[in-house]
């Protein structure tokens, strides 16, 4: 038992370099231009003539070590041996023998992983941990994703779209899913059941009380004991006080909700980077497959590949059509709750009498 | 193979349609993996999915666990139902860092697959939102040995808690084109500067560095980091006029006025009459839309460098902020760039863990004190690429005005006397 510890190697963040495709590593900086052979490839070609090929594919995420030894034997067989992750947690396989492409997606798709997610495409939908390994989610992730990726793979596989489209989801208001061109996140719409046997053992009570938005918590006595209450008529029900102190439970089965958002862009590319902005919510938190989530998406992804005009993201599409046209051609209802009333909410008014007709 | 195994009729659903199946996967685990001691685990696992799918809940807690020697980097989770799926119990999640910019040899990726399958569930992410490779499921007892053991090659835990978190960058100059910086030298330079601060959470809240190449900014950074780094040039872009002419004859005169002259922001484009293009560079703006659209004929100059924006982040608490400009242009080649970019990075955090309530994002911070007070305390002079707009407001107190005038012109000056010099 009294057995020596070891003491860490505060290496911190190791060195790409070392892992990286040779071809890469000669040319880090010096690319001249891509092309886009396929969808799910990329050619890029350096300023010396260079070529190297990128084979993107979809696959689970959460890989079990069959899957990922799966992965690697393809990139050992097909490919050279070397892999990139994006950051929507795609694999990419990059060989600098054009001869290699074309075995190495058979390889892949064989094996049942998707090709795509190049340009124009629907993107893989990133995503957190939700009820597999998060402690606060009102919903799963895993499943959101691969059920809307169930049908949204022929899409990810095309170059269909105007543009890119980025789509995210987030098992809680938190959102540590990021902002999308759509977005699938929990909107919790009752205040939090305080089990108040618990609170003075288990929270640090001034500190729930910090963390509330809109200062709807305070120090109570409940049955004798130090508790915690609401002021339910404040309660904007985001479920920030959650996290700190369990027994502030804010997941219903009913009653938390998915809402979705359109319009986030992380791009400079054109306009200045936007945040994603409600469009529907009050939709079932309904495993296992969410069927009402996915479509209201596929409504959105309809009538922005319809409507909107080439390089156009979904932001600039409806910066374009107005968000009077974006409700009409998406048949989404427009409601009070779409009218922000959080701080600078007033410069997301109109103030002009800028009005299509 | 797991003897009794928990019946998972919804997860089942998971298992049909065309996108590979996690369930699958961990079902793989649970009923083909040699090792008992996985076979368990994913089965306690997959039990208390279902009980979530069932009840719309989830049934993890939090806790505190680390690896001997730091305060953070393990996301600690002990079932709450762990009566009814004792096998799962103890599930905790390890963060640990990625190579910047997520590149993999695939012996790399099969020696971490063999400790992990000694110590944890067998069951792994590439990546967390944060940019963790997350080790999902151990117990208190295998997260030390598995650390122990994948520490010894070369590999750390990230942040969790109020410290510096794990940074992320781009795929950048490996392979792109548009890539300003090296944006993997950058994230390692900064990061590893902050190992303390990473693996002993003692900050305000959480610090993120993000690095894009370029302002397409793949890398959310602007949007989801406290210290974005963005790659940007000063002189001008290059223009292959053979090759715009070569798009041109591709895709028609038309197509090009339509998607790429009039869709600069700035009207910085025009096409002329002999179907060559002119950029006007003083008012790119270098959002990047005219090279995405046509990479062989435009491409970033060579003056490169890199602009610096402070303060995103998500919703809570106030929520979600964007980063703001604090340094419009910063050169990023000698070992002095670099290391000024550290101390300035240095300033940022100390002025925040110094005046930052607890749990208060640096941008949170700064919509509190107001950026005047904040580039004070970082001493760092105003630069009006820092707004959008000057004031619009006349309530201020302004007795300052010739200094602060005079301060502007002094700055002038010494640009100037530094350009002649
Ligand atoms: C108690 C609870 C929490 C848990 C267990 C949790 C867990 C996680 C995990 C596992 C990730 C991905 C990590 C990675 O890639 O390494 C993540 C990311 C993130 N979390 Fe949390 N989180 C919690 C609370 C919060 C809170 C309170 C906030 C908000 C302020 C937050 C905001 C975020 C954001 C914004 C990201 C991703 C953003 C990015 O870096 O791009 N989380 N969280
Ligand atoms: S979105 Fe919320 S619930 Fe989901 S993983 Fe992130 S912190 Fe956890
Ligand atoms: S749910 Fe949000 S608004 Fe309601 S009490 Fe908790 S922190 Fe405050
Ligand atoms: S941010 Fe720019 S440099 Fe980095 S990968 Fe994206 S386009 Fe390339
Ligand atoms: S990069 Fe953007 S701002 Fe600059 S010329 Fe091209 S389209 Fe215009």
């Amino acid at each position: 038992m009294a057995q020596e510890m070891r003491s860490p190697i505060e290496s911190g963040c190791p060195d790409a370099f070392q892992y990286m495709h040779p071809v890469m590593r000669k040319n880090f900086g010096q690319w001249a231009y891509h092309e886009d052979p396929q969808p799910g490839v990329l050619l890029h070609v350096s300023n010396n003539g260079d070529k190297i090929w990128t084979v993107r594919a979809g696959t689970q995420r959460i890989l079990d070590v069959f899957t990922l030894r799966k992965l690697c034997d393809i990139g050992d067989e097909h490919g050279e041996g070397y892999i990139h992750f994006t950051i929507r947690s795609n694999i990419e396989y990059q060989v600098a023998d054009e001869a290699k492409v074309q075995p190495l997606i058979k390889a892949l798709e064989d094996a049942g992983f998707v090709v795509g997610g190049t340009r124009n495409s629907v993107a893989m939908l990133s995503h957190t941990q939700g009820w597999l390994h998060c402690d606060i989610p009102g919903t799963d992730a895993s499943g959101v994703v691969k059920s809307m990726m169930d049908e949204l793979i022929g899409e990810f596989k095309e170059w269909n779209m105007p543009n890119r489209v980025h789509m995210t989801t987030s098992c809680c208001q938190i959102n540590c899913g990021g902002q999308g061109d759509i977005a699938i996140n929990v909107q919790h719409t009752k205040p939090p059941k305080i089990n108040h046997d618990l609170v003075s053992n288990v929270c640090e009570r001034p500190s729930v009380v910090a963390r509330c938005p809109v200062a709807a918590i305070r120090p109570a006595l409940v049955n004798g004991k130090p508790s915690l209450e609401v002021d339910e008529k404040k309660c904007i029900c985001c479920g920030a006080c959650f996290p700190p102190c369990p027994p502030m439970q804010i997941n219903d089965a009913e009653h938390s909700k998915l809402a979705i958002w359109v319009g986030g862009n992380h791009s400079n590319a054109r306009g200045k980077p936007t945040f994603q902005k409600l469009v529907a919510s009050g939709i079932p938190n309904n495993p296992p497959r969410w069927p009402e989530a996915t479509a209201v998406v596929k409504k959105i992804l309809k009538a922005y590949k319809e409507n909107a005009k080439d390089w156009e993201r979904i932001n600039d599409w409806i910066e374009r059509i107005g968000w009077p046209r974006f409700f009409e051609v998406t048949g989404l209802p427009f409601t009070k709750y779409h009218i922000d009333n959080w701080r600078g909410a007033r410069a997301s008014l109109n103030a002009s009498t800028h009005i299509r007709f | 193979m797991a003897k009794n195994t928990y019946p998972t009729p919804m997860l089942d659903n998971l298992e049909t349609g065309p996108w590979p199946s996690f369930i699958t996967g961990i079902k793989r685990l649970r009923d083909e993996h040699p090792d008992e001691r996985i076979n368990s685990v994913t089965n306690g696992l997959l039990g208390q999915l279902e009980h979530s799918y069932e009840t719309r809940k989830g049934y993890w807690k939090g806790g505190t666990v680390s690896v001997y020697g730091y305060g953070g980097g393990i996301i600690p989770r002990f079932s709450e139902v762990g009566d009814a799926f004792p096998e799962s119990k103890e599930f905790h999640t390890l963060r640990v860092q990625p190579p910047a910019g997520n590149f993999y040899t695939t012996d790399m990726l099969r020696q971490l697959g063999d400790s992990w399958e000694k110590h944890g569930s067998g069951l792994v992410t590439f990546h967390g939102q944060t940019g963790n490779i997350m080790f999902i499921g151990a117990t208190t007892e295998n997260t030390q040995h598995f650390f122990d053991e994948i520490n010894e090659y070369g590999w750390d835990l990230g942040g969790a808690g109020p410290c510096v978190r794990t940074a992320m960058s781009c795929v950048g100059g490996a392979r792109c084109e548009m890539s300003n910086c090296n944006e993997h030298a950058i994230h390692r330079w900064m990061v590893n500067n902050f190992t303390d601060d990473v693996h002993r959470p003692a900050l305000p809240y959480k610090f993120k560095f993000k690095v894009s190449g370029c302002p397409n900014d793949c890398q959310n950074a602007i949007e989801r980091s406290d210290f974005a780094i963005i790659g940007t040039w000063r002189d001008d872009m290059k223009v292959n006029q053979e090759e715009f002419k070569n798009y041109i004859e591709k895709k028609g005169r038309q197509y090009i006025i339509d998607n790429v002259i009039t869709r600069c922001p700035t009207q910085a484009l025009s096409l002329n009459d002999d179907d060559t293009i002119s950029v006007d560079n003083h008012n790119c703006v270098r959002c990047m839309h005219c090279l995405n659209v046509m990479p062989k004929a435009l491409h970033p100059g060579d003056d490169k460098g890199v602009t610096i924006l402070i303060g995103g982040k998500r919703t809570l608490k106030i929520g979600d902020l964007m980063g703001t400009v604090v340094v419009p242009f910063k050169k990023l080649e000698t070992e002095e760039d670099y290391e000024s970019l550290q101390e300035m990075a240095e300033d940022i955090i100390d002025f925040w863990a110094e005046n930052g309530l607890e749990h208060e994002r640096c941008g949170e911070m700064i919509e509190r004190i107001g950026l005047i007070n904040f580039l004070e305390g970082i001493g760092i002079d105003v630069d009006p690429n820092m707004v959008s707009s000057p004031r619009q407001s006349s309530y201020v107190r302004m007795d300052g005005w010739d200094e602060e005038a005079e301060k502007w012109f002094e700055r002038k000056r010494e640009e100037k006397q530094a350009a002649s010099a």
